[in-house]
């Protein structure tokens, strides 16, 4: 159901328009200035995992010269807060504070120094004594829900914790139709199946950094890699308590996201050095730090349960699920709510469907957002748990999920009844090409040549998985994004918008729908995005909001310069404004013929007739969240010697309703699965056992390169979203969910064994292959 | 310790303080188109400048040993007015996203272009390999790499 339209901007790959300055070099990223007086800061952690602090004596620390500045717990406000950038308010707990008297786990933070250079701070680290008690800690989500289990936030201020005794940030339980019933008297079961997921980090090229100073007016400029201006600004006014019209809030240009600077992380420590001594001040974490402190995707255990009658229609789902969220509960009950709102509706046939959950502080490093966000973790479990399902009835996977996936026009009461943390609010899928994405993949991957054949080379073994997948674009009725389009003076524009580009190219894609409403061409537009003092607001970038919320908002405002323009026009050639249209930059009158550029309005607004700055403003929120598909194949080679699986090929069909720009979508799509991979295959946080990390490097926590790349094909199946701007929908996180079940289902077909826990190493699969014998 | 080399083909003179890294030394000296964190390991790839025209991460490389040598950043080889063909096809190749990494990578594949004008993937893949990009998953890199040769092959026969 595509509707057409003639489109000359959006569909096109337009040059990005950072991409050359980016390319040569240009000082665009946070720590790219060099502030006079600039003072650093350093972080002194915690190596316990779970103690109290009894006392802290930084006096010779600050006696050290240079040092200017010591915060810990005692000289510091002690406001609950979460550090998560959310929406207000936030449904993650407020459990943080920017120093307690308690560390909760190895990497916490203890106090901060400030000081004339790095060198320095480093040093005046060590000359704090702090003396601690430790307290029995618990590393096992399931333990720590236990009775008896040693309290990770016993302390009375904390709010919105579910079950602080038993270490339960959130739980959540809803039940549709029957769902015992419907397994006991399914056809066909799976039952007793479950996978477990590792902790993993986003790991952006660019680790957290903010720089933080007074400006002329001693307000708080806070320079950040952060994917939330707007939320940042308010969190910063709420535990520092300086009023939102004296804090400023820039993101220049981000290393990347991913999810892990949708928090405050070193914002606070910054703005409060800075409050404190009237100097700039900078803080960045080396990789190290970020691997131990910054944040990581929940770990997760899942338990599946499934019925399907005869015919091959499921007919129950039940999925319960521990998450651990780690020594804060920054996106728990978010990303708790998403591992089923994310996965389950896209098997809608099923009439009966359970979701159970928990997330579960540990002493271990804080989960937080994570491209996927839950999705991921949830459709390792759905997608292996129905391959195993489709293999015990005989029939073909792809065809299973043919018979039984969500379809355009039809909802799941999913949709309604899991939101963000809280209800979730009903929608009927108005575009889906899952079909469509499921021949075209089934195809490229060569699936009937390769599937139950087991082929042989050597001590490889081949074999061909497949998952589908979905996931949202934005969060409905909650996310809101704003937008402002002036007119400039020779009839070119500037474009003022909240949203984020953290990398992705969403001020070009911004643009790009500006040009096609406006009819012009994306040059003249210049995008200016996240300065809190002068782009008007949207909630950042997150959940897939960017092209679907934020575009919305600038097709909005675009729409309104675009009234505004014509009406304008027709007072200048004496014209009805319904005899007026738009094309080429000038607005045409189909009755008369008489026509007048956008630079003659340009200037005639500004100076010479019926003086009016012509400017547009929208602000955009979306009852819905339509989701992208895709579905996922991947060609792979076991060898049975090692245990070593080798992605030979992998193929992602996507459905992202009108692709916007080509070539930043199959980027997008891309990174998604090359991310994906490394989380299926190599990439694992390690601890001791008393939980200090193992391996916080790039040498010991592995990430793919290039030469681990397999041959990877992305293809976009065009469909028309009617609630996206020009029918567009999100492409930024679905790609990632599909790694882990497809080369699970994979491995499967090679060799029969079923790969439940993640990353797959060659120990694991190797360990299981004997197993089988 | 001032050390006296040639950055950009330019000689340039700077105080380097003891034990101060490559890296540290061109950024504090304002030349922050050199990308990274001075993790001193070379773990990512993102600082990589060329020395002597092999590429090496800034960070691993003591100030002290860059004396009368020569280091190119990426400004030595093309800027927004007139970019290196590498710059211009990784930019419409979409293999720029965030961009933290790419100065890094340019200067690695502008090294192996130097070296062999008509790499295989298999050679670009391996001159990549030392760099880290998460956002874009290598592939549209190696095209745009490929693209590029393409375009200095053009060049030359122009």
């Amino acid at each position: 159901m595509s509707k057409k339209e003639e489109l000359k901007v959006v569909g096109d790959s337009v040059e990005k328009y950072d991409g050359l300055a980016l390319a040569t070099g240009q000082p665009l990223f946070t720590d790219d200035i060099n502030l006079p007086d600039m003072i650093h800061a350093k972080l002194l952690t915690s190596p316990f995992p779970h103690a109290e602090i009894i006392d802290i004596d930084t006096t010779e620390a600050e006696k050290l010269p240079g040092v200017k500045i010591v915060l810990t717990y005692k000289n510091t406000p002690r406001i609950p807060h979460t550090t998560a950038g959310q929406g207000y308010p936030e449904p993650s707990p407020y459990d943080a504070f920017i120093f307690d008297r308690k560390v909760r786990f190895v990497g916490d933070r203890v106090a901060a120094v400030g000081a004339e250079t790095p060198e320095i701070a480093e040093e005046a680290l060590k000359l704090i004594k702090v003396k601690y008690k430790n307290l029995p800690s618990v590393f096992d989500p399931e333990e720590a829900m236990k009775e008896g289990a040693p309290v990770i936030h016993d302390e009375d201020e904390s709010t919105g914790i579910y079950n602080k005794e038993r270490n339960i940030v959130s739980h959540v339980e809803i039940e549709i139709g029957d769902v015992d019933k419907a397994i006991k008297n399914a056809d066909f079961k799976i039952e007793g199946y479950y996978t477990k997921t590792q902790y993993a980090q986003h790991v952006p090229m660019e680790t957290h950094v903010t720089i933080t100073y007074l400006d002329e007016n001693n307000r708080l400029v806070i320079r950040s890699a952060t994917q939330v201006p707007f939320h940042v600004r308010r969190i910063i006014s709420q535990i520092l308590g300086i009023s939102i019209n004296n804090i400023r809030v820039v993101k220049p240009r981000i290393g990347g996201g991913f999810g892990t600077k949708q928090e405050i992380v070193l914002e606070d420590i910054c703005a409060l050095m800075t409050l404190r001594t009237k100097r700039p001040v900078r803080m960045e974490y080396t990789r190290r730090e970020e691997f131990v402190s910054a944040r990581t995707r929940h770990p997760s255990k899942i338990y599946i349960r499934l019925g399907a009658d005869s015919s091959g229609i499921l007919t129950g789902i039940d999925m319960k699920v521990v998450l651990n969220t780690g020594a804060y509960g920054t996106h728990g009950p978010t990303v708790l709510f998403n591992v089923g709102s994310k996965s389950l509706p896209i098997y809608n046939k099923a009439k009966n469907v359970r979701f159970v959950g928990d997330a579960v502080y540990t002493n271990l490093p804080i989960a937080g957002a994570y491209r996927g966000y839950g999705a991921t973790q949830a459709y390792f479990a759905l997608e292996t748990a129905i391959d195993e399902l489709s293999e015990k009835m005989g029939i073909d996977p792809v065809e299973f999920r043919k018979r039984n996936h969500i379809k355009e026009g039809e909802t799941s009461p999913i949709f309604e009844k899991l939101g963000e943390g809280r209800e979730g609010i009903p929608q009927i899928i108005e575009s889906c090409a899952l079909d469509k994405c499921i021949e075209i993949g089934k195809k490229e991957i060569e699936w009937d040549r390769w599937r139950n054949k087991k082929v042989k080379k050597g001590s490889y073994i081949r074999g061909v998985g497949m998952a589908i997948l979905m996931q949202g674009s934005g969060i409905p009725l909650i996310d809101m994004a704003s937008c402002e389009i002036r007119m400039n003076d020779d009839g070119s524009f500037q474009l003022f918008a909240g949203a984020t580009d953290i990398g992705t190219g969403s001020d070009t894609v911004l643009a790009q729908i500006a040009a096609e409403e406006l009819k012009t061409d994306y040059r003249n537009f210049f995008v200016y995005s996240s300065d809190t003092d002068f782009t008007p607001f949207d909630t950042g970038a997150y959940a897939s909001s960017t092209t679907y919320i934020s575009g919305g908002a600038v097709l909005k405002a675009a729409k309104d310069l675009k009234t505004k323009i014509i009406n304008y026009a027709a007072k200048l050639l004496k014209e009805d404004p319904d005899n007026l249209y738009i094309m080429d930059s000038t607005v045409i009158s189909k009755k008369s013929g008489k026509s007048i550029t956008y630079k003659e309005i340009g200037l005639k607004s500004y100076y010479e007739e019926k003086q009016e700055h012509l400017i547009g403003v929208g602000s955009h929120v979306s009852p819905k969240s339509p989701p992208p598909f895709a579905a996922h194949f991947v060609l792979v080679d076991v060898d049975t010697e090692t245990g070593k699986i080798i992605p030979v090929k992998y193929v992602a069909v996507i459905d992202a309703g009108v692709v916007i720009h080509p070539k930043l979508a199959r980027g997008q799509a891309m990174g998604a699965i090359v991310n994906g991979l490394g989380y299926a295959l190599t990439e694992e946080l390690k601890f001791t056992r008393t939980g200090s990390s193992t391996n916080p490097t790039f040498f010991d926590y592995k990430i793919f390169t290039s030469l681990d790349l397999p041959e990877i094909v992305v293809k976009f199946v065009p469909t028309y979203e009617p609630t996206g701007p020009f029918g567009a929908k999100s492409v930024a996180e679905v790609n990632i969910n599909g790694a882990l079940p497809s080369i699970s289902n994979a491995v499967y077909d090679a060799v029969g064994i079923r790969l439940k826990e993640a990353p797959f190493t060659p120990e694991r699969v190797f360990k299981l292959l004997k197993e089988r014998v | 310790m001032k050390i006296k080399f040639k950055l950009n083909g330019e000689y340039v003179e700077f105080d380097a303080y003891p034990g101060e890294s490559l890296f540290e030394l061109l950024r504090r000296n304002g030349h922050t188109e050199v990308k990274g964190n001075n993790c001193k390991t070379g773990e990512c790839g993102a600082c990589t400048v060329l020395l002597d025209g092999v590429p090496v991460p800034s960070c691993t490389i003591l100030a002290g040993r860059v004396k009368d040598r020569s280091v190119i950043t990426i400004k030595g080889i093309g800027d927004m007015e007139k970019p290196h063909p590498l710059q211009k096809s990784f930019v419409e190749e979409g293999a720029v996203q965030c961009g933290y990494c790419i100065p890094g990578i340019i200067l690695s594949m502008k090294a192996l272009l130097d070296e062999n004008p008509d790499p295989t993937r298999e050679d670009i893949k391996k001159a990549l390999s030392g760099h880290l990009c998460r956002c874009t998953g290598y592939v549209q890199q190696i095209e745009a790499v490929e693209k590029a040769i393409k375009l200095l092959k053009e060049e030359e026969n122009v």
